[in-house]
């Protein structure tokens, strides 16, 4: 068993690129994964493999690897393949033949687990110096005639690190010296895990390279004590629930919504991203005279989904019209207005709904408590974004709780319901190859911005 | 509330502020002016130790309670609902056209266009239907991590190693160059991770790498309300879609999930079970819950009013990192991207694996589901994006 050095003791020094903490997650996750595989009872099949004349103790084939993954995981074989591609592209497992090329083959070709000393994580960082040496040897033992980019790369560093040019050199000499007095079997087996080591940190052009990190984090080193704002009370007056409470509600809403998720039910005519057919977004754009049966229906789920849907919406204004409550709406759009809008018509805003909803005699005079409306009425003496919550909130409720029921159980949602329609299922073509032309639509920018009509929160409509 | 930004009355520099109150006075200071403060005002026995163990305490007592309510576990309950069948999503379109590392995408309501940043610094806007594109722009930074369209479809907003927050009026004039519209709207000491316009196309929220998230007014550049807690930078953020409107969720690299009040930028809830960077969060379409997606290899769901975890989304086979997740419309499906290339789908019920996407060919970075869940958009180290449905 490889002796087996714990990745924590090894800290990053802060190089320029060095992979922060994030990538010691993923290396120790893959350790983990690699030592199961080395499990003398449970691991990867091993023996001995001949390359040409030479017997190396201690490989496996591609075919071993991936089946050893299939079965360990309970995965498919194209998982297993992509997995191992993978362990072996972060240079934990490396290729006998074709070493060069850091890739797993399902197949008889041979493979050698990695030894701790080469794995990234231990010889951390990978320095120029240790590079330099390397290219040295390679340079040494191949009399100058080096791949394109490592000739590059040697050169640069001869520049670079001058300085200590005798020092690489001589190193390099050592080694080779060192190697020459070892078993044919093992040199090649040194050279091997040390390539696969260079392929993964210095990655020749083209390759991917694998220890790529984003920017770099924690960027706030905060150790003075973290203040939690509000600390660990339950929130607003909703009192903790259980969770097999909680796990119906998920039950009961997964039942409401499936039949409306395209990915699940799929969607009919079709959907546009699989038949190019836009006929679906054409019927479902926001306003059009005859809805979908289903769209109609989930105005019925909720008060929310009602109001979000412009159309929706546009039928709620004509059924509040009907029980002369239409302002309650008005009032909400209103408010929407007040705190998504622009921070410096917030006065102009205020006195406009004040104006229009709260003033005694207002035209659209809406009815709140008189708690909440001398409420109101003292906080737009400083009008600021968020006074019209409280009477926001009252009229929302009102609606949602008074007008919404009745809204469902009138005659006006009984006939959308009856006359909305149910796209028939657009028929499989009969050359499917022959691909339907994909026609562009008017970018929404191109459109003149949505008027201040009455009808329509000018502000929050969906577009196209 | 209106004095959100301004001189603080201990320190008088100027900063965002909280509401502090001191012998029943409410005054304006500083976040730094309120850990000194609180540190000050420790009493005779008291050591800023003693405190924390009585936080701890305080912490584990709240544990317990939480466990007492924890009957049964969420897949328990969900055996009785049907099994998923035979699953098929393929790549329904690739966008070329970026040259670098695609970071992050977001959808415009419309349902079609997509707009799209990579580390190159360019940003694009995509009719991803036909794939052309519509809009393109060059921004003076690299590392363009974060990007989000506007809710009337009018204008994009995008920043990253710049450590702001811009937004670029989308126009289709051949005269003008789209740079030259453009709006500084946030700005943060460190770089920005996400972003996303609240209701309309006037706020914006953002999170950054400074440990902190803020709103911001887009005509003016104020800051709004600014939001501090994290001990780390924040990575992602998402709004709820509740009906009133008021909360949204944070992702960081402390390894927590915290919910925040918009209004009082006090933090609402707060959980940590994750074992590493939190990548990505995304609410659960009733809003009664969110999910996290993390470098530690699983998803896991939250559930707000039970105020704790109730499902974990892992499998020993994944160990890369999740860096994007997202709620098929019915929120029945996950789909998560990997830094392994893959995509996985899991059944946010059972929380078992549905399928497993390959096609990408190198780490997914970005994923968003459209408007009207008939697709998904994944975006790549590979330089491309895809549409899966």
């Amino acid at each position: 068993m490889p002796c087996l050095r714990k990745v924590s003791q090894h800290r990053p020094r802060a190089a320029g690129a060095a992979p922060g903490p994030v990538w010691w997650v993923l290396a120790r996750q893959m350790e983990r994964m690699i030592v199961s595989m080395q499990d003398p009872d449970m691991g990867v099949k091993m023996r001995n493999q001949r390359l040409l004349i030479t017997v190396i103790p201690h490989a496996m084939t591609g075919n071993d690897i991936v089946e050893w993954l299939i079965q360990k995981y309970g995965i498919s074989e194209e998982e297993s393949l992509h997995l191992g591609n993978l362990i072996v592209k972060h240079g934990y497992i490396y290729p006998l033949k074709d070493p060069r090329n850091l890739v797993l083959r399902a197949d008889e070709s041979p493979y050698r687990f990695q030894t701790p000393y080469f794995w990234t994580s231990t010889k951390w960082p990978a320095t120029e110096l240790d590079y330099a040496i390397y290219l040295a040897k390679k340079n040494i033992r191949k009399q100058g005639d080096l791949i394109e980019h490592e000739k590059d790369n040697y050169n640069l560093l001869h520049k670079r690190i001058n300085h200590t040019w005798d020092f690489v050199v001589m190193q390099a000499r050592e080694q080779l010296r060192a190697a020459k007095q070892r078993r044919k079997g093992d040199r090649i087996v040194i050279d091997c895990q040390e390539q696969a080591y260079w392929l993964v940190n210095r990655p020749p052009p083209g390759a991917p390279n694998v220890l790529e990190q984003g920017p770099e984090r924690r960027n706030c080193h905060t150790t003075r004590v973290q203040l939690v704002s509000g600390g660990y009370r339950a929130h607003g007056p909703v009192a903790l629930a259980t969770s097999s409470r909680c796990s119906c509600r998920y039950i009961k809403f997964n039942e409401q919504y499936v039949p409306h998720d395209p990915i699940m039910s799929g969607c009919l005519p079709s959907n546009p991203w699989i038949t190019d057919d836009t006929t679906y977004w054409a019927m479902n754009a926001p306003m059009v005279p005859t809805p979908t049966k289903l769209r109609v229906e989930r105005w019925g789920f909720n008060f929310s989904e009602l109001l979000t849907d412009p159309l929706g919406r546009a039928q709620l204004l004509d059924f509040l019209k009907k029980e002369f409550s239409a302002e309650n709406l008005s009032f909400w759009e209103a408010c929407e207005e007040l705190r998504y809008g622009e921070q410096s018509r917030i006065p102009e805003i205020v006195d406009s709904i004040y104006q229009q909803f709260l003033a005694p005699g207002a035209t659209r005079w809406v009815n709140i408590d008189s708690k909440t409306m001398e409420r109101t009425l003292e906080g737009i003496k400083t009008p600021h974004r968020y006074v019209m919550d409280d009477a926001q909130m009252h009229i929302y409720m009102l609606m949602k709780k008074d007008s919404y029921p009745r809204f469902l159980k009138s005659e006006l949602y009984r006939n959308l319901l009856a006359e909305a329609v149910i796209p028939p299922e657009t028929k499989k073509r009969v050359f499917p190859f022959m691909r339907k032309q994909r026609h562009s639509s008017p970018s929404p920018a191109l459109l003149p911005p949505a008027g201040d009509t009455e009808d329509c929160g000018g502000l929050m409509l969906a577009v196209t | 509330m209106s004095d959100v930004f301004g001189p603080c009355d201990k320190c008088s520099k100027e900063k965002p502020l909280r509401p502090v109150y001191i012998k029943s006075e409410q005054l304006s200071y500083c976040s730094l002016c309120v850990e000194m403060m609180a540190t000050e005002g420790l009493r005779e026995n008291e050591t800023l130790a003693s405190l924390k163990n009585e936080a701890e305490s305080l912490k584990g007592k709240l544990e317990e309670e939480r466990a007492k309510l924890h009957d049964v576990e969420l897949h328990q309950v969900a055996e009785r609902v049907e099994a998923l069948g035979q699953f098929v999503m393929k790549t329904r379109r690739t966008l070329k056209g970026h040259g670098n590392k695609v970071l992050c995408m977001d959808w415009c309501k419309d349902k079609r266009r997509i707009v799209s940043s990579s580390q190159d610094g360019k940003v694009i806007v995509w009719d991803s239907f036909t794939t052309n594109k519509e809009h393109a722009v060059t921004m003076p930074c690299t590392w363009v991590m974060a990007c989000a369209y506007a809710p009337s479809g009018c204008a994009i907003a995008c920043g990253g190693l710049d450590n702001k927050c811009s937004v670029y009026p989308l126009t289709f004039d051949k005269n003008e160059n789209m740079a030259a519209k453009k709006k500084s709207v946030a700005m943060h000491t460190n770089y920005l991770s996400a972003c996303s316009f609240t209701n309309s196309d006037m706020q914006i929220l953002t999170a950054s790498g400074d440990g902190t998230c803020a709103l911001w007014d887009v005509e003016s550049g104020q800051l709004l309300q600014s939001f501090h807690g994290h001990g780390a930078d924040v990575l992602c953020l998402d709004l709820a879609p509740s009906e009133t409107g008021n909360t949204f969720v944070s992702g960081g690299c402390d390894k927590k999930a915290m919910v925040w009040d918009m209004r009082s930028g006090q933090c609402i809830q707060s959980f940590e079970t994750h074992d590493s960077d939190i990548n990505s969060v995304r609410y659960y379409p009733s809003g009664d819950a969110f999910a996290s997606g993390s470098d530690d290899a699983t998803c896991r769901l939250y559930d707000l009013r039970a105020d704790r975890e109730v499902a974990i989304y892992s499998k020993e086979s994944i160990i890369f990192g999740a860096s994007s997740v997202d709620f098929s419309l019915s929120g029945r499906l996950l789909f998560a991207g990997y830094n392994d290339y893959t995509i996985n789908v899991w059944d946010v019920l059972k929380g078992s694996r549905v399928s497993i996407l390959f096609g990408h060919e190198n780490r997914v970075s970005t994923l968003r589901v459209s408007p009207d869940g008939t697709a998904f958009c994944s975006g790549s180290w590979d330089h491309t994006l895809r549409i899966w449905a």
